[in-house]
């Protein structure tokens, strides 16, 4: 379980979250959509403790993400995260890439890290490029690359960040259709994105955030039937 | 060419002594790259510490090595260390001044590659639980070395020519120092050193060349 | 340390030796800064074919130590051709044609820097051959260029100092010679380290920003 308590966060003298309350369950879809500039990223960087928080705090199956004495780096094995740049690491094969957190942080045998690898790219649909150097990917196998690569670590948890957004129109599918494998088979995700129709399927509930707060939060077919925030009436008007 | 007969039968005579001694200067010159990567690395990450006291240790070694003449260096190791009571071997003095030198130097390039590698990779390290050093040594370490590795090699060119300076300390096993020795016994020095340059060209164009095979094989990404 | 025994004459020594590591540098740079041009356009205008002999030439300069230019220059110079030319004379033409193998490198880099699509704009304008090389190219090519220069130029103060080996008294000399006679070597070298860097700090900080200035916009 996922809480998140009374969330404060500032860059300089731009306060990008006010005070944000929201859990999310085991097993539970959340997607949260917004304008740019709305706060939803940097949501998900406290999460994982990329970044500080002002006030308010945030635990992870009962640990306070920041607090002192928590180990994060323990703690972000149990965290996937996605981000919109592929962040594939070039230097190594698509088969390495996999591998490398899971020998180094989780001291994982090389031959399980392997069979774990070679069996999270089959399930995104890369058993056929294991040897091959990122740069010979496109941007749509990269990003499942990386999916892969953060489910290799077993995380309870995975939060993906606007993970579409970098993508030519004609790869967005196939990432989008990984995204639903993976909330098909139970994974607990937070999803920040822009795809509406793909947030409607998915989700078990949908945040609307606008400008550090979170204004709205019910299931797809309240919020994109019966949608009450004015703001989030008029963002649901434009984008469609 | 008017007067002067060349000897170049007496300079080949001395061929294998020569060869001998550009023995030694291509292991100076490894020694000296050795050890200066892993400071430069080390440097680095002063650098990237955070830390006053560190980074400022690795902004005086680089301006120190980039701005004073690698002569100079090399005497600062043979007599400077001497006003210390530490007294080097001409061998650990032209070591001590060229690796000195190339960790400056390497370090200096590579900030310049380090400014290639997106934040986003350390960033993505670490979400997959890296802490900061893991994050270095697997993710940024090995984009960084690749990309500097022209660079690198023109350090090693340099590093080769610099052992000449030994000579200035004492040294003379190695090259310059055997030619110069053997300039003294027989006078011929033109020939000697013609020889000793072409034994530098072949040198510097074989690590060169090296150098690009090494990367062909090593970078295949 | 500050218990020393040096005096005003021999600081008036070590200000001559630096006096010739200035003037040696000077023409040096400004004699290999104009072969370089040369070459280096003569290079990019023949094509790679027919400057092979000469690129390879001065490819001879940037891969063999200059203690051995040096050597091998007044040997030749002086045994062979019997010129009676002082060290001095030998130290300035060596380190010229030193600058000049590394400035072409440098000059070349800047012409190719230069877009085509830009040069054949000046020339479909009725720019002649000179026009574009002077009004287009020079001061493009400047941009790209003067940052590495900076550098060479810096790099050929340090290296003047390897002009001993021909006789030639400068700084880093002057220094050793002094260390001989007084046995204070920390504090002479400290005297001269600190007289190469203040000059070349500077600068290389200032070719430092030029770099970044430039390559920004």
């Amino acid at each position: 379980m996922i809480e998140i308590e009374n969330v404060r966060k500032s860059f300089g003298t731009l306060e990008v979250l006010k005070g944000i309350d929201l859990t999310v369950q085991k097993g539970e879809v959340v997607t949260v959509i917004g304008g740019s500039g709305s706060g939803k990223s940097t949501l998900l960087t406290c999460i994982n403790g990329l970044e500080p928080i002002d006030s308010g705090r945030i635990l992870v199956d009962g640990t306070e993400v920041h607090a002192k004495a928590t180990d994060l780096n323990r703690l972000r094995r149990k965290i996937g995260i996605v981000f919109q740049q592929f962040n594939a690491f070039p230097h190594l094969t698509v088969l390495e890439n996999v591998m490398l957190a899971q020998v180094k942080v989780l001291k994982r045998p090389k031959a399980e890290a392997e069979a774990e690898a070679v069996k999270q790219l089959n399930h995104v649909g890369l058993g056929d490029k294991l040897a091959v150097y990122p740069s010979r990917l496109s941007g749509g196998q990269q990003q499942r690359m990386a999916i892969a690569r953060a489910l290799a670590m077993s995380p309870g948890y995975m939060l993906f960040d606007e993970v579409t957004s970098a993508l030519d129109p004609q790869l967005v599918g196939e990432v989008l259709d990984t995204l639903r494998m993976l909330a098909r088979e139970g994974m607990t995700m937070i999803c920040v994105t822009h795809e509406m129709k793909f947030a409607r399927e998915v989700s078990d509930r949908v945040a609307f955030f606008h400008k550090g707060v979170m204004a709205e939060i019910a299931p797809p077919d309240h919020l994109f039937g019966a949608p009450r925030d004015p703001e989030l009436q008029k963002f649901l008007s434009a984008t469609h | 060419m008017f007067n002067y007969t060349f000897q170049w039968k007496q300079a080949l005579a001395r061929l294998p002594q020569m060869l001998d001694g550009a023995l030694v200067t291509m292991q100076i010159a490894l020694l000296s790259m050795a050890i200066g990567i892993l400071l430069a690395i080390v440097l680095t990450m002063f650098r990237l510490s955070g830390i006053r006291v560190l980074s400022a240790i690795a902004r005086t070694w680089v301006e120190i090595a980039r701005n004073t003449p690698a002569l100079f260096q090399i005497y600062m190791a043979h007599f400077g260390l001497g006003s210390f009571g530490i007294y080097l071997s001409p061998f650990a003095s032209i070591l001590l001044g060229i690796t000195f030198n190339n960790a400056g130097y390497l370090t200096e390039n590579f900030r310049g590659a380090l400014k290639a590698i997106p934040d986003t990779q350390a960033r993505a390290a670490r979400s997959l639980g890296f802490p900061q050093a893991g994050a270095f040594r697997y993710v940024v370490l090995p984009q960084m070395l690749r990309i500097a590795f022209l660079p690198m090699t023109n350090q090693m060119v340099w590093a080769i020519l610099m052992t000449s300076l030994g000579v200035t300390v004492g040294m003379n096993s190695d090259l310059y120092g055997v030619t110069q020795d053997l300039n003294a016994l027989t006078f011929r020095t033109f020939e000697l050193f013609a020889l000793a340059a072409v034994i530098f060209y072949v040198i510097t164009k074989a690590i060169t060349l090296g150098a690009r095979l090494i990367a062909a094989r090593l970078f295949r990404y | 340390m500050f218990d020393t025994a040096l005096t005003s004459a021999d600081f008036a020594f070590l200000a001559r030796g630096a006096g010739v590591t200035i003037l040696v540098t000077l023409i040096a740079v400004i004699a290999g800064t104009v072969l370089g041009i040369v070459f280096g356009v003569f290079r990019y205008q023949v094509g790679p074919l027919w400057a092979a002999p000469l690129t390879f030439v001065l490819d001879v300069f940037r891969s063999i130590p200059l203690l051995i230019q040096l050597v091998l220059a007044n040997a030749f110079l002086g045994t062979i051709l019997r010129l009676n030319l002082s060290g001095f004379t030998v130290a300035c033409i060596i380190l010229s044609l030193y600058t000049a193998a590394f400035c072409s490198e440098i000059v070349r880099g800047g012409i190719e820097a230069v877009p085509m699509t830009t040069r054949r704009a000046a020339r479909s304008l009725g720019m002649s051959w000179g026009q574009d090389m002077w009004s287009i190219v020079l001061p493009l090519a400047t941009r790209v260029a003067l940052p590495s220069w900076i550098g060479l130029a810096l790099g050929v103060m340090k290296d003047s100092a390897l002009v001993y080996i021909v006789q030639v008294t400068e700084l880093l000399k002057s220094t050793q010679i002094l260390i001989t006679r007084l046995q204070e070597p920390l504090l002479l070298l400290l005297i001269c380290g600190a007289f190469y860097f203040v000059i070349s700090f500077p600068l290389a900080r200032l070719g430092g920003y030029l770099e970044k200035r430039w390559s920004h916009d």
